[in-house]
């Protein structure tokens, strides 16, 4: 579903599926999942908690299941069996950033252990010099003080930890990154901090971010597409601008309306647009994302396509009327 | 700071901590006072102090944590006299009520949401456990749970968390307070949730008449709900004002990093605003303006003394030497300069707000 052909697929994902089971319970945690991932973009992954959106990272580098669909990785399947040579090279290129940083450190080991477990685990080293050197050039990267290597997770703040967790990521040299969430527990001064190191790498390493969030006025911010998510299934995928200029299904729509805007003015005129799929009316045939503009996507049947394209022109003239 | 409808007023607070031999500094001279009705937000980072502040008020400080100086006045009385737990229990939970961030914590997980309830209800109104549950369902409705007749008996694992944020807001009420705390009550849950609970509030404190003192650390969220806003760093509030005052008029360097970090305000592909370095330890005596080794704006004086609240208009103060009629003429940084036109440009394009 490629639509600019110039730009190289570094991931595709195709018709995923994972499902978890709970006493012979089926639950479908993701459902008919689909998008691809350009070399160099930022791609966010939007949704509630519970939406599947850290499961779809998760399955990217295999920590969980898939039980249907491909994952494509520079065009090779990285989802189900491989051999364990091709595991390898899909642990280390594809490294992930977690949520919590003080849960993702083991507490009892130096920072220095932490930073250079990967390249134990891989023996990505010539020597011990070569090691310490790899591990300071790192730590100096995040804006971390050698002397912190003899130091435990402990003795930092949030933000610095976060730090050392981007640190042990880059210290691989990835390709592309799955960051799950990254700043959700930051302080707000220190968001920022974060944020510019992220951009800073993908600037001078030509890195590919999936990044998956809930807060949408970050991810306006920080990506250059992306996939809004409900309870499994992909509603929506657009260009950031696009997406925000042109909201097209109802929970794509109420979900940015949710997001408070630091502004007391619009904030205390604002209504309260709450999403009930229930009182959708969901008549008609099957939906499936289709392409509604070049680039952008949307959850639809044929009935519903015909309405979006209604609200489309309309939210067009709308705006010429208002510029 | 003078007002008739004074509901709470702090004076000269402080309160310190114990930890393994060091003595920690949580609240460094805090006055403030509430308004009745009023909806005061207070803002600041994690370790700023605005949690223990308001524990103050209801005698909920951890055991290595004391109050060494100062005053709450609340009802006539000075709180701080409180000795006993049973002093408190007057307060607690019966006139100053408290909604925590975590819902599931704050829930007894091995007895029945109904139970929950009804128990708050008999054990403050003195009722029978029949009327107690006609009420508590009565209460269950009002926080927008469905079935509640049904789902009186049922646990906590089998609520959602926006649902169970509900059933501890409905037990907060259960006793009519005056004062409800509600210390980042949906940092813990999603944005479409987070609107739905802080829409609730909103109704509640309305319709039930309750004073609202609101901790977060979401701009976003103060700006929703707050009358008045208070800022705190480093166990301080450096600046206080309406609302508006707040967002469109700010004067503490730290409130301009705060507003100027927002992502909103960030343009791709260019580097957003970051305060760069931490917060100060408080373990240490702190000289002068605590923020400034991280402002971009901070003078020698700052390093030296302490600067006072300056009084900016009837309702806003701010504790920063750039008010003192000696120091330069400084204007806020250019990011936050015309904020409203700024945000509102990000909404009126029919886009995050679009009005369909």
């Amino acid at each position: 579903m490629s639509t600019n052909q110039e730009k190289e697929v570094l991931l595709s994902v195709n018709h995923l599926e994972v499902t978890f089971y709970n006493n012979k319970k089926r639950f479908r945690a993701v459902k008919n999942a689909c998008f691809d991932i350009y070399k160099g973009e930022t791609f966010a992954l939007v949704g509630e908690s519970g939406s599947g959106k850290t499961t779809i990272g998760r399955s990217i580098i295999r920590l969980n299941k898939t039980s249907d669909g491909d994952i494509l990785y520079k065009g090779k399947k990285i989802n189900g069996k491989l051999s364990k040579d091709d595991q390898k090279e899909v642990v280390r290129n594809i490294q992930m950033i977690f949520q919590d940083p003080a849960a993702s450190l083991n507490e009892r080991a130096t920072i220095d252990y932490c930073v250079s477990e990967g390249l134990y685990n891989f023996g990505l080293y010539k020597d011990e010099a070569d090691r310490e050197a790899k591990v300071d050039q790192a730590l100096e990267a995040v804006g971390l003080l050698r002397e912190h290597k003899s130091r435990y997770p402990h003795e930092f703040s949030g933000g610095q930890r976060q730090r050392i967790g981007i640190a042990r990521a880059m210290i691989m040299e990835p390709e592309f990154i799955i960051a799950d969430e990254p700043i959700s527990a930051l302080d707000v001064s220190i968001r920022a901090q974060v944020l510019n190191l992220m951009n800073k790498f993908k600037e001078e390493r030509g890195l590919t971010y999936l990044f998956i969030a809930h807060d949408l006025s970050v991810v306006r911010y920080f990506s250059d597409r992306i996939a809004v998510i409900h309870k499994g299934r992909i509603v929506e995928i657009a260009p950031t601008d696009e997406l925000f200029n042109y909201p097209l299904h109802p929970y794509t729509h109420s979900l940015l309306q949710a997001v408070p805007m630091p502004d007391p003015r619009i904030e205390k005129s604002k209504e309260l647009v709450i999403y009930d799929e229930s009182k959708r009316d969901l008549s008609g045939e099957k939906p499936q994302l289709r392409e509604i503009r070049p680039g952008h996507f949307v959850f639809a049947n044929d009935r519903e396509m015909a309405e979006y394209e209604v609200k489309l022109k309309e939210m067009e003239e709308f705006k010429k009327a208002n510029q | 700071m003078e007002n008739n409808n004074i509901i709470l007023s702090v004076k000269d607070l402080v309160v310190k901590f114990k930890v393994r031999d060091r003595v920690l500094t949580a609240i460094r001279n805090v006055s403030l006072d509430f308004e009745e009705g009023k909806v005061v937000a207070i803002v600041g980072e994690s370790g700023s102090g605005k949690s223990v502040f308001t524990k103050t008020f209801t005698g909920m400080l951890d055991l290595n944590g004391k109050v060494t100086n100062g005053e709450v006045w609340f009802e006539g009385k000075n709180l701080m006299e409180n000795k006993t737990d049973e002093d408190w229990l007057k307060i607690r939970g019966k006139k100053i009520a408290t909604v925590f961030q975590d819902p599931m914590t704050s829930l007894n997980p091995v007895r029945t949401i109904g139970y929950q309830i009804s128990e708050v209800i008999i054990k403050h109104q003195g009722k029978s456990k029949e009327e107690a549950k006609k009420e508590a369902i009565q209460l269950m409705e009002r926080v927008g749970i469905y079935n509640a007749e049904q789902r009186y008996n049922e646990y906590p694992f089998m609520y959602s968390g926006g649902m169970r944020q509900r059933i501890v807001i409905a037990i907060a009420l259960a006793c009519h307070p005056k004062i409800l705390i509600c210390d980042e009550p949906t940092t813990a849950l999603d944005v479409t949730i987070q609107a739905q609970i802080i829409h609730l509030i909103k109704d509640l404190a309305k319709e039930y008449g309750f004073t609202t003192i609101y901790i977060t650390h979401d701009l976003g969220v103060v700006a929703n709900v707050a009358d008045r806003v208070a800022v705190m760093y480093a166990g301080q509030i450096i600046e206080y004002g309406e609302v508006e005052e707040i967002f469109y008029d700010p004067r503490h360097p730290y409130t301009w990093g705060l507003l100027s970090s927002l992502p909103q305000l960030g343009e791709k592909g260019s580097e957003l605003f970051a305060i760069h370095g931490t917060p100060p330890s408080l373990f240490e005596e702190i000289k002068g303006d605590a923020f400034a080794p991280r402002s971009d704006y901070a003078m020698r004086i700052d390093f030296e003394e302490e600067p006072p609240m300056f009084k900016v208009t009837d309702t806003h103060f701010a504790k920063t030497w750039l008010l003192d009629p000696r120091a330069p003429k400084v204007e806020k940084p250019k990011v936050i300069q015309n904020l409203h036109e700024k945000l509102l440009a990000l909404t009126a394009k029919g886009g995050i707000y679009g009005e369909h």
